[in-house]
């Protein structure tokens, strides 16, 4: 059995995880809540040994590198991240609401990763670099958090503009405005090391840290309208709505740097529409 | 109003202008947005693409917006300006404040901040104040960097305090801004970026500069070695490599090979390894410089496999059999260029299928499968030729490296300020000034005891804490 075969395997894990999260939140079943965590922590344990057997493959094939190379290991590599800020919280918060939606967030990446062409590619010269690594590392870790962030925004104005009643079961209003602001400020830490990284990668490849070219143009819009959140909240005290419509409208910014971005001319060759 | 006083005014207008936080979300988000335009319009191409995209009339507007190099127009750097103007004149008029709070030796308790606190705990014990001093004040000194105690409205405080100097994060995080656009700044005025082909075996010290394509001069002179490429088994490249040597008043004084993320750097100038070609004339290719002494041919009918050969000479007419056309051959040229690449001697032959155009073709000596990519229901062929092997590793051919050569003296700056950012980061996202303070006052034999705190940033965290607090002392 392969990595890409273990990974397909996994989409389907994390899907049981929603279907089961969806169960304890309609029906209130909190037996379903306890398998549908136990079900996604056996769903990340596969991810991560997915990442690690494909890191393993690729030496094996004679040109070992991180599975952090195209679009088919990063959306992976999202996929994990998705879970692991996800079972983090759910931890921390004692709370399982989140988990429908997170193992959706999860199962979608890696749905999307399995159209994919998934075959191990050495690396080109340029993509030849450790800060190539802690770039990919740094900006799905930032990205994962966005996407949860966006969720509960989501979810947020959904329950506010009349969604269905099984929302009443959220946690009040302010403290999904509180875990939103939460996930956005350790995002945007993220976010800015992985601009940083991709930054100092670019001035050891091409002797330039900015170029302006419209993948780098897109983190930095990203990253503007994220601290303009921030200083709206901590500043002008913003909550509720208007964040959550920021925070939306800050995750539609990162899945265009991420997809949209391959549509226009550029210098990173992630994920070219194939 | 006096003159002094309507100046006085506007400053003071002016002043207000920049200190105000509605500024700095409006800036952002006007960045954000204006930033977008230059991702959906190529920056800094032709003018005449432009004009062809476009037409005249978008493209006089467009052009005088600068949207074809926005990211250096006037507007898009005054509002990078504004920015940093806001920055350092909001945090200047918050720094004489805060810097009152920072360096306080004696903080003074506010009773009523923290009696009004929403996170006040109450209970009683049966205790006396003093007995219960002693015991809180082990436990406060143990979670906190300050403490002191103090009688104030005929109570007892108690009061503690830690991290206090993690208010200035913020600033820290803004000053990092301002080092990262000094630092560009400082690079776009005192370094350059150029470019330049060393041949192998050869040696310059004039480089072309991007910005404006002229010429420039450094001031020592860079030799290319060598320069070797390597690919994998499917083809996509592996490693390009080549080794420079820079030379100093006649001397080596050093020596490197380079790839693509390993640079030589030398006196603050970098060469990077950025692009690579064959040089115009392949010196052991002479026999490519002649035409072959005679010209032969295959036909290829894609659909039933039948061949026919055919030996012809430059300008001969010849008839495909079974009334399917004819065909001639125009020239020989030594290189033909197939996509931009050199693929060694071919013919141009002119094909003129029944009742079809004419069509030229292109039919490289040393490919013999290259016409059948065209897609035809013919295909051509010259046989007789050895099919030699173009892998751009064979050494008899000779390259020139390209490289990108840059100086920027603002470097340094650019990367202390994203640690700088990431410190102040992790300060004032994770760290806050956090305030206990304890009140006891006597009732009767016992006291009774209120627990409350405030901090400058996450007032959840406190509100725990407050109660994980006075759960302790509770116990205690
Ligand atoms: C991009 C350029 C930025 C500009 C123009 C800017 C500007 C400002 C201004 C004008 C203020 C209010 C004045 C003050 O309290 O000193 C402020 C406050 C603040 N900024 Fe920024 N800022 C920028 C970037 C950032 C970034 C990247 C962060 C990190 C998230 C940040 C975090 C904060 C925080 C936490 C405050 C609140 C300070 C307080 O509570 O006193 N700023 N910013």
């Amino acid at each position: 059995m392969n990595s890409s075969s273990i990974l397909s395997i996994i989409t389907f894990v994390y899907g049981a995880a929603v279907f089961l999260y969806l169960v304890e939140l309609v029906f209130k079943k909190s037996l379903a809540g306890r398998i549908a965590t136990v079900v996604t922590i056996i769903a990340f344990v596969g991810n991560t040994t997915g990442l690690v057997m494909r890191w393993v493959e690729s030496y094996q094939l004679g040109f070992g590198h991180a599975p952090l190379s195209n679009l088919y290991e990063s959306l992976v590599f999202f996929a994990w991240s998705i879970a692991l800020l996800y079972i983090f919280i759910e931890w921390k918060y004692k709370n399982r609401v989140f988990g429908t939606l997170s193992t959706a967030l999860a199962c979608c990446a890696m749905a999307y990763a399995s159209l994919k062409p998934d075959q191990i590619q050495p690396l080109i010269p340029a993509l030849k670099s450790n800060w190539l690594i802690a770039h990919v590392f740094t900006c799905f870790i930032g990205y994962a958090s966005f996407a949860i962030a966006f969720g509960i925004s989501l979810l947020y104005l959904l329950r506010r503009f009349g969604g269905p009643a099984m929302l009443d079961r959220l946690p009040a209003d302010n403290l999904l405005d509180e875990l939103t602001h939460q996930l956005v400020m350790f995002g945007f830490i993220f976010l800015s090391a992985g601009i940083i990284t991709g930054s100092v990668w670019a001035n050891s490849a091409w002797g330039r840290y900015w170029g302006w070219d419209p993948k780098e143009t897109w983190s930095l819009i990203t990253w503007f309208v994220y601290a303009g959140l921030l200083h709206a909240r901590f500043m002008r005290g913003w909550q509720g709505t208007r964040i959550a419509v920021l925070s939306i409208v800050g995750f539609l910014a990162v899945l265009f740097t991420y997809f949209g971005v391959n549509y226009l001319p550029g210098l990173h060759s992630y994920g070219a529409p194939s | 109003m006096t003159e002094s006083n309507v100046s006085t005014g506007i400053w003071d207008a002016i002043w207000e202008f920049f200190a105000s936080i509605r500024l700095t979300i409006i800036l952002l988000f006007s960045l954000a947005v204006t930033s977008i335009i230059g991702t959906l319009i190529p920056q800094n191409k032709p003018p005449m693409e432009y004009l062809q995209a476009f037409g005249e009339f978008r493209f006089r507007l467009f052009n005088a917006l600068d949207f074809f190099d926005m990211y250096r127009s006037w507007w898009f750097q005054l509002l990078i300006v504004l920015l940093v103007l806001n920055i350092i004149i909001c945090s200047l008029e918050r720094l004489s404040a805060l810097s009152k709070i920072l360096f306080v030796k004696n903080p003074k308790i506010k009773p009523s901040r923290f009696r009004k606190a929403n996170n006040k705990i109450v209970f009683d014990t049966d205790d006396s104040s003093a007995t219960l001093q002693k015991r809180y004040a082990s436990i406060l000194k143990r979670g906190f960097t300050y403490y002191k105690t103090e009688t104030i409205d005929n109570g007892l405080w108690l009061y503690a305090e830690k991290w206090r100097w993690t208010r200035i994060g913020v600033y820290v995080v803004h000053l990092s801004i301002v080092m990262l656009l000094i630092g560009s700044l400082v690079g776009s005025i005192l370094g350059f970026e150029g470019f330049v082909n060393i041949p192998e075996q050869e040696s310059t010290n004039r480089i072309f500069l991007r910005s404006n394509g002229q010429a420039f001069q450094l001031p020592f002179e860079v030799r290319c070695e060598d320069f070797n490429v390597s690919f994998y088994d499917n083809g996509a490249p592996k490693e390009f490599r080549s080794r420079l040597v820079i030379i100093e008043n006649g001397q080596t004084v050093v020596e490197k090979d380079i790839i693509v993320n390993d640079p030589l750097r030398y006196r603050g100038i970098n060469f990077f390894q950025s692009s690579y070609g064959k040089l115009d004339a392949p010196q052991n290719h002479a026999a490519d410089e002649t035409p072959p002494e005679s010209l032969d041919l295959r036909v290829i009918d894609k659909a039933s496999g039948a061949a026919h050969d055919f030996t012809t000479r430059i300008g001969e007419r010849q008839a495909i059999p079974g009334g399917k056309g004819e065909f001639k051959v125009l020239a020989f040229q030594p290189h033909l260029t197939f996509g931009g690449q050199d693929i060694g001697a071919g013919l141009q032959v002119e094909v003129t299928l029944t009742g079809k155009a004419p069509e030229t073709i292109l039919l490289p000596l040393h490919f013999p499968n290259f016409d059948k990519m065209r897609g035809g229901a013919l295909f051509f062929t010259v046989t007789g030729q050895k099919r030699r092997d173009f892998s751009p590793t064979e050494k008899s051919e000779r390259y020139y490296t390209g490289l990108q050569v840059t100086k920027d003296p603002g470097v340094p700056l650019v990367y202390a300020g994203f640690i700088t950012m990431l410190v102040g980061f992790v300060i004032s996202f994770f760290m806050s000034h956090q305030m206990v303070a304890i009140e006891i006052t006597s009732r009767g034999s016992g006291s009774r005891i209120s627990v409350s705190g405030a901090s400058s940033r996450n007032k959840l965290g406190m509100d725990r804490k407050i109660e994980r607090l006075s759960a302790q002392l509770q116990k205690s």
